[in-house]
């Protein structure tokens, strides 16, 4: 009998042999690698951010000085918005929202929407999206400047009304056969215009949230 | 090791057995990264890395592996480098990592790779496995890059966009814009003109190798013909 098992237990022992060295290969290689992983997505983030905030305007550590604002019914996305504040010597200057349009044509629309103290729009850049490339994609910087259009925005300029694509009579332009990608990031940025309006004293004041390994 | 072994090895992987052209393996990533040539280079050059650390490993151990574990441990080693390559990516070519994505640990699922293994790592000597697994990657690395500058030349008129991803900023400068204003061909960017494109190589190749069996079969009836009237 036991000559019976042998193979068997001989077997289970080489599979798990390879097994370990498999793992203490990955273990060590993700050792190496972790914080060069970190510092990279940190980079990235950083980037991002910066492209609608000037560096020199700000002076806190942007990255550490995040919130998550959980408001489903309000944003129609149940994936929190993650704010960072930006302040100069302590004083705020803009709050930079992470929001997420649910009605693009092919799924969510992930925007960086900067609005400054006074509820003027910073910038607005596309952070992640899978529109039909060549018929929605044009609300990347990369393809087109048309994103470019928020700077210098409020809610004043235009009214509510104007807060829409010229096809449902509002002031944004649509695109040549994609009206949906526009509309879904203009009523993005209309939300988090009025989110801000009526929350900036609360989106300032409430204490960063304890910052996370992978930042 | 023969020399006119080791060029049969290498002929075989990348021509005559080529995995996208000829077998047919692994059509899932060549399919979807080929949009454009530095996505194409980018996946090939990780999936050839993948096949030569995985193929001499597999041969290294070819000795005491039991036949009836070979494949878990197959499985185990491809899946263990394929995860070191990711790592390593996520850590130096950020942005290619973000942009290859989920195609990169989806290498475990080549089949070309455990077909490798089966097939010839576990049967030969480190050194030709080693060359196999090159031949066999640089194969379908080129069916990559042809595919990738098929449809990037066709769908925006482009050549080598992204290569800042691959070769840091200096890369930026060898993007080649061979048809300015081009309009943007959508067919050939989506899924669909990857297998219009492979179709055409596929049949591409296959025309030339047909031409030059028919060369080599005219040549023999020649020499047939010119031997029979002279008696």
């Amino acid at each position: 009998m036991s000559r019976g098992s042998h193979p068997i237990i001989r077997s289970s022992l080489l599979l798990g042999a390879i097994a370990l060295m498999g793992t203490a290969l990955l273990a060590s290689v993700n050792d190496l690698t972790r914080e060069r992983i970190i510092e990279q997505e940190k980079r990235r983030v950083l980037q991002q951010l910066n492209a609608v905030i000037p560096a020199a305007s700000y002076n806190n550590d942007l990255l550490g000085d995040v919130i998550e604002v959980d408001d489903e019914t309000f944003f129609q996305h149940p994936a929190p918005v993650t704010v960072y504040r930006a302040r100069m010597d302590g004083k705020a200057v803009a709050a930079m929202m992470i929001v997420t349009a649910p009605d693009g044509y092919n799924g969510d629309i992930r925007l960086l929407a900067g609005i400054d103290i006074s509820g003027k729009i910073l910038g607005v850049r596309v952070v992640s999206h899978k529109e039909t490339p060549g018929l929605g994609d044009p609300i990347e910087l990369e393809k087109s400047d048309w994103v470019r259009g928020f700077a210098n925005r409020s809610l004043q300029n235009p009214d509510s009304k104007g807060w829409a694509v010229k096809r449902d009579g509002g002031q944004f332009d649509q695109f040549t056969g994609a009206t949906i990608s526009p509309r879904a990031v203009v009523k993005a940025v209309h939300r988090a215009l009025l989110y801000f309006a009526a929350n900036s004293q609360e989106l300032f004041d409430t204490p960063a949230k304890t910052v996370n390994a992978d930042g | 090791m023969a020399n006119g072994k080791l060029k049969q090895i290498l002929t075989d992987g990348a021509w005559r057995q080529n995995t996208g052209l000829v077998v047919l393996l692994g059509l899932c990533p060549l399919l979807a990264v080929t949009n454009t040539v530095v996505n194409g280079l980018a996946l090939g050059l990780a999936t050839m890395l993948t096949l030569m650390v995985s193929n001499l490993s597999v041969s290294l151990m070819r000795g005491f592996l039991r036949p009836e574990i070979r494949i878990p441990a197959f499985v185990l080693i491809i899946a263990s480098v394929v995860t070191v390559i990711e790592l390593l990516m996520h850590a130096f070519f950020y942005d290619l990592y973000r942009v290859l994505g989920i195609f990169i640990p989806l290498i475990v699922t080549n089949c070309a790779i455990i077909g490798r293994a089966e097939a010839f790592a576990s049967r030969n000597k480190p050194l030709p496995s080693l060359i196999d697994g090159f031949a066999t990657g640089l194969g379908f690395c080129i069916t990559l890059v042809l595919l990738g500058t098929l449809r990037e030349l066709s769908g925006r008129g482009t050549l080598f966009s992204g290569a800042e991803m691959l070769l840091g900023e200096w890369g930026r400068a060898i993007t080649l814009t061979m048809i300015p204003e081009h309009p943007g061909f959508l067919l050939a960017m989506l899924p669909p003109g990857a297998f219009f494109g492979l179709a055409l190589l596929i049949a591409t190749r296959k025309a030339w190798e047909s031409r030059k069996t028919g060369k080599q079969q005219r040549a023999a009836s020649v020499m047939v013909a010119d031997e029979g009237p002279a008696r």
